[in-house]
């Protein structure tokens, strides 16, 4: 599973299990396959986490196609039970942007389903035991392999930075670049007199910038965080086995009962990069 | 737990998804959904309407079965008064005819006594005359007193 000095120690091999396959510049200038965290780190931004993009675009694709299976033999007559789960989904999420969201916009409702299923299929790789995908590949020659994409901040900061894109934009275009820059400099502190008015510019500038950008980050890093610390208690519980055979049992009763605990972080934390999505871009559409 | 590329590469992927899901995905399921509830709601409806029918249907039978029972009392009734009318006619027609026949049973008979008695008359004025001559055969010359039994034959 892992290369020799790694899989030596508990600390190496909890290393090994967080480190992702990238793809990027060597020290020596060729392209290739990083070994171990330090060249990983070394290749800066233009690299690229081949195990992240493969797993979350693969569940992409079961997503959007599973859904268009149903999607295309959509009917309103008597639905079949693949149908009925997609509508049942699709209702849920419908529900959701009723309540959540007091603006008309096409986009919301496939955005938060899309978001929803897809960071739901990502966490769920979170259950997979961490040695089987991992061993496997290393097999057949891959050196690491992180299956949970969600658990890869590029990951959740890709699709926070894309809603925050989002709001951006409908900011803008529902309230005007005006409307928007008095949103973000004329508030909390609005008094009537003129001058005060001014002057309370850019602190209320800096609160609201704050404000702003911390909705990106903190969305993206409670997915990744929740999913992050769960795929470490997994990894640590997985040492377990390696010790003692009374402790590989014990290992496997709190693997157990961790997975279905996780069960509910996994469900919750999709539901509420969803929802939060949502009311995002519902403060996005709503005038002051 | 390096920042790079993989970022922008998770970006157009959510985005590929998203559009995909946009087009494809939701309007079709969503669709069939508003067209499924209102198929049900029309289905609903059309089965209320269907009971109010009913009801409405029920009370145009009583009202029919009503007005049919009120006729046939009523065509009864005046078959009842035609059948006494009828009757009465009858009554009525056979007595007059009764009265008829009676009256002229009762001419005819008049008509035959007065002939019977005028042919009786007849005979007993000639028996009288007979017995006159008889008794006055000799005393009365028939020619001379021809004058008289006429007279006495008139008053007779």
């Amino acid at each position: 599973m892992a290369s020799e000095q790694d899989a030596l120690t508990a600390s190496g091999y909890i290393k090994h299990h967080l480190q992702n396959l990238t793809y990027g510049k060597l020290p020596d200038g060729n392209w290739g396959i990083a070994h171990g965290a330090e060249e990983a780190k070394q290749m800066g931004f233009w690299a690229i986490h081949l195990d992240t993009m493969f797993f979350s675009i693969t569940l992409g694709l079961l997503f959007i196609i599973t859904f268009r299976m149903a999607a295309r033999r959509a009917t309103a007559g008597v639905p079949g039970a693949w149908q009925n789960f997609v509508e049942w989904v699709i209702d849920f999420i419908e529900s959701l942007v009723q309540d959540g969201f007091s603006g008309k916009n096409k986009l919301i409702g496939p955005l938060a389903l899309t978001l929803f299923v897809w960071i739901l299929l990502q966490n769920l790789m979170d259950l997979v035991p961490v040695d089987w995908v991992p061993h496997l590949a290393a097999m057949m020659g891959i050196p690491y392999l992180k299956i949970v994409p969600s658990t890869d901040p590029n990951a959740t900061f890709g699709l926070s930075l894309s809603v925050f894109a989002l709001v951006l934009f409908y900011s803008i275009k529902i309230k005007g670049i005006g409307g928007f820059a008095g949103e973000l400099s004329l508030q909390p502190f609005s008094p009537n007199n003129i001058a005060l008015k001014i002057l309370f510019i850019p602190v209320n500038f800096l609160l609201e910038f704050v404000n702003l950008v911390a909705k990106p980050v903190s969305h993206s890093l409670r997915l990744f965080g929740n999913l992050y610390a769960g795929e470490m208690i997994f990894i640590l519980i997985a040492i377990m086995y390696s010790a003692h055979i009374s402790l590989g049992i014990f290992g496997g009763f709190l693997q157990l009962g961790w997975a279905i605990f996780h069960v509910l972080i996994v469900l919750l934390q999709a539901f509420i990069f969803a929802v939060l999505t949502i009311v995002y871009l519902d403060m996005a559409h709503q005038h002051h | 737990m390096n920042i790079n590329l993989t970022l922008i590469g998770q970006s157009i992927a959510f985005i590929f998804f998203v559009w995909f899901c946009l087009k494809f995905i939701w309007p079709p399921v969503f669709n069939a959904l508003e067209q499924r509830r209102k198929t049900i709601a029309d289905g609903l409806a059309a089965g209320e309407e269907g009971v109010k029918k009913l009801e409405d249907a029920k009370q145009r039978y009583d009202e029919l079965v009503n007005e049919g029972k009120e006729k046939v009392a009523e065509i009864i009734s005046q078959g009842q008064k035609r059948h006494d009318e009828i009757v009465e006619e009858a009554k009525e027609n056979a007595k007059e005819e009764a009265e008829r026949i009676i009256a002229s049973a009762h001419a005819e008979i008049e008509q035959e006594k007065r002939q019977a008695r005028d042919a009786l008359r007849e005979k007993v004025a000639i028996l009288v005359i007979t017995g006159a001559e008889q008794i006055l055969q000799r005393e009365v010359d028939q020619k001379t007193h021809q004058e008289v039994l006429d007279k006495v034959s008139a008053s007779l």
